[in-house]
């Protein structure tokens, strides 16, 4: 290959981008050249999206400049990408999807070529895949769809497809297909187009990756061929290179009976924090919303829950927008403290007072408006609420998502306070750090518990390990 | 997936084979092209109205000041296209942009469209009554000669539903922009994705929502041959029953061009059938709505089974 051919297809310069204080990515320099396949690793919350997102140009970085081959956009480069969520229209047809990122497709009788080309590139990656472009892609399996869209990511569409972006491409496909797809990856390099490769597979991208990148807390910490980096260096890369064992807590405290136990073997027992961890997406919120619908009846509140759920995602499940913070708080106890129907209003805001005091929510009346606190005092507000009934399992979806540090030490030491006075936390979360504060913790990979560590086993290693498949991709 | 969950149009047409063949029953010289263009006449503007819902139920909203805006094409039809052509066709076209502007102006803002629309409604009705204060106005003539003409073989009516389902079908199921229009309901952030602009994709569905809910209105008055500004305010929820009716659904883009002519032919055809029976006219929207329950009922048995299957 000549010196044109090698210029890199993307280049990032000290590309960083912010989401308000969160630096979602903290200066990235990065190229792609035609002929590389680039494994992309990191934790949950590392920037691997956001990266993605500024490659496809999706965003735009806050600084650091993100190049194109040709020097136009994303689109003209022949960047494509191929999400982890399923991005088709469920409605139309295989075909008529081509068709949405197709615009070349013109005249009276589109639909011939439109269905050749799809026919054309499922045949060369997936052969023998038996999709039929005239079906509607609600028809389709999960696997069909996902290979439906890796299909629509490699077609021609008019020009060429030189860079792909494979995020999570295998999550849904068998072994058998994901093999198909690895070997034309290979081939798609070696006749000069280029891949970035993102999986929690750890031995696929030691099969495809040419070489791969490590990202964490927003920036590459590591950028090596693939043949200089073991599994286990890997793995390392990935974690904090500070072994914080500063507060595990090791004290083995006795827990009380099992009080929760689900037929994926998720379990608890009386006064035990049990954290659920992984990579987001891989079924742990969906494992806690039907432990919680399986315990709450959906006609009737009892006098006293067996469960309370403190939801992650505040604005769809969490907070009452146009309610006060003392009735945020007290909408879990309204049945306990009414008199015949009748709410006792001097309860209600005992209980708020108190929990303003204990928990330590940043307000001077209770009776302003929810929306008046900061997010993390949000936050407080829907554990108090938890909190405040009587239940003795708290279920917590990813509470602590865009709360600040300080917060965070008082919820962790007010949970710590709850369970040793015999609650039971089951505690989804995407961030190492809090879950290192729990008794147990249960990993969890495509919806399946992968291991169960308790005590000193909790390390953030640990997790990292149960979390990305180590074995050879079968 | 049954043979019924794969082609939805089955059912609507099996409803309205039903219908007709039980009006057919009842009243024996409806079987005629007379009887037929009596039957649905009226049916036209309906099925006009009814695509010009589909449009916007196509983008995943809905359109609660349709029949206000009909209203409003029919007065303007019937008043400034009959005496100063040029003008009346300026007002019409305009009408069409500010559909257009308010599909781009929902999403810009991301309003629910149920509200804009039906605060919208309050406005068309008001401009229709600023027109015409009272019953009145005249149909132009070429329109009335439209509207009465007599092909042979089929009665107007039929001949109009087929040539409008033709033409919309080619619009919206065949063409590369339909499919397009149809993946904005189905997922929005793909097509975004693909590098189209949703704002243009949102306004040209409205726009074209637009377009037919002024074609109903002047369909209506080359039948009616005068306008009133409250002349078509229960097409609001005719044409919504007629989309689902004739197999579309409320999200995700799934919608048919053919089905919804047949859907507001169906409506129309209840009511006859009613008459027929001699219902009091007391119980008759009663009775209306309870053929719709059967059919949605129809429709969704059918579904549950599909999926067992």
């Amino acid at each position: 290959m000549n010196d044109h051919e090698r210029a890199p297809l993307v280049s990032l310069t000290d590309a960083a981008r912010h989401f308000g204080p969160v630096r979602a990515l903290d200066g990235v320099t990065l190229s792609v050249a035609p002929g590389d396949c680039v494994g992309l690793v990191g934790h949950n919350g590392a920037g691997k999206s956001t990266l993605v997102n500024l490659v496809n140009g999706g965003l735009a970085p806050s600084s650091g400049t993100v190049g194109f081959a040709t020097g136009g956009s994303a689109l003209e480069a022949g960047v494509r990408s191929v999400f982890q969520e399923l991005s088709l229209c469920p409605n139309l047809t295989v075909a008529e999807n081509l068709r949405i990122s197709h615009s070349a497709l013109k005249g009276p009788n589109w639909r011939r070529p439109a269905r050749e080309e799809i026919g054309q590139s499922l045949d060369t990656i997936f052969p023998g895949h038996g999709i039929d472009p005239n079906a509607e892609v609600d028809t389709l399996s999960i696997a069909e769809r996902q290979m439906v869209e890796i299909a629509i990511g490699f077609a021609p569409r008019g020009s060429e497809a030189r860079l792909v972006i494979l995020d999570e491409p295998t999550s849904s496909l068998d072994a058998g297909i994901a093999d198909q797809l690895l070997a034309h990856v290979k081939r798609f390099c070696a006749s000069g187009g280029a891949v970035i490769f993102i999986s929690h597979m750890m031995g696929e991208v030691f099969q495809v990756a040419t070489r791969i990148v490590v990202l964490k807390d927003g920036k590459v910490v590591a950028e090596r061929p693939t043949e200089d980096f073991t599994r286990q260096g890997l793995v390392d890369a990935m974690g904090h290179v500070t072994a914080d064992t500063a507060e595990t807590t090791g004290t083995a405290r006795d827990f009380g009976k099992e009080v929760v136990r689900t037929d994926q073997g998720l379990t608890a027992r009386k006064g035990e924090i049990v954290g659920l961890s992984g990579l987001a997406g891989h079924g742990q919120a969906a494992a806690l919303a039907r432990l919680y619908l399986s315990r709450s009846s959906a006609w009737r509140a009892g006098k006293a829950p067996e469960v309370v759920f403190v939801a992650g995602d505040r604005q769809r499940d969490g907070v009452l927008p146009l309610w006060s913070i003392l009735r945020n708080i007290s909408v879990s106890i309204l049945p306990q403290g009414a008199r015949r129907g009748l709410v006792d209003r001097e309860g209600e805001a005992r209980v708020a007072q108190d929990w303003k005091t204990r928990i330590g929510i940043r307000t001077d009346d209770v009776a302003n408006p929810i929306l008046s606190l900061s997010g993390g005092n949000q936050q407080k507000v829907l554990f108090a609420r938890a909190l405040a009934s009587s239940a003795p399992v708290v279920i917590m979806d990813d509470p602590m998502r865009g709360v600040d540090v300080g917060t965070k030490q008082d919820v962790y030491a007010m949970i710590r306070a709850e369970a040793a006075r015999g609650r039971t936390f089951l505690w989804y979360s995407t961030e190492t750090e809090e879950v290192c504060q729990c008794d147990r913790v249960f990993v969890f990979r495509n919806h399946e518990i992968s291991a169960e560590l308790t005590g000193a086993e909790i390390t953030e290693e640990k997790i990292l390990e149960a979390s990305f498949e180590m074995q050879e991709a079968s | 997936m049954t043979f019924l969950a794969r082609h939805r149009i089955i059912l609507p047409v099996v409803s309205l084979a039903v219908l007709l063949a039980a009006t057919f029953y009842m009243q024996p010289r409806a079987m005629s092209y007379f009887g037929l263009n009596l039957l649905f006449n009226l049916a036209v503007p309906i099925a006009l109205a009814t695509i010009a819902q589909m449009m916007i139920i196509m983008v995943n909203d809905i359109d609660l000041s349709l029949g206000a805006f009909v209203s409003l094409a029919a007065c303007v039809t019937a008043t400034f296209l009959n005496d100063a052509p040029m003008l009346g066709l300026l007002i019409l076209l305009a009408l069409v942009l500010s559909y257009a502007v308010l599909g781009a102006v929902i999403h810009a803002l991301e309003l629910p469209a149920i509200v804009v629309t039906l605060g919208m409604s309050f406005v068309w009705g008001g401009i229709a009554l600023f027109i015409l204060p009272s019953p009145g106005g005249a149909a132009p003539g070429w329109l009335r000669t439209l509207m009465t003409v007599k092909p042979p073989f089929a009665p107007m009516a039929v001949v109009a539903a087929v040539i409008i389902a033709a033409v919309t079908h080619l619009l919206i199921m065949r063409s590369g922009i339909g499919t397009v229009l149809r993946g904005v309901g189905g997922n929005a952030r793909s097509v975004a994705r693909a590098g189209w602009s949703v704002i243009r994709l949102k306004a040209l569905a409205y726009g074209l929502a637009g377009l037919f809910g002024v074609l109903a209105g002047m369909a209506l008055v080359g039948l009616a041959t005068s306008a009133d500004a409250n002349i078509a305010l229960r097409y609001t929820l005719l044409s919504i029953a007629g989309v689902i009716l004739g197999g579309g659904e409320f999200t995700g883009g799934k919608v048919s061009p053919t089905g919804a002519v047949i859907g507001a032919f169906t409506l129309t055809l209840a009511a006859s059938f009613l008459s027929f029976m001699r219902l009091s006219p007391d119980w008759q929207i009663g009775a209306q709505g309870a053929i719709l329950i059967l059919v949605l009922t129809a429709r969704l048995i059918f579904r549950q089974k599909g999926s067992e299957a």
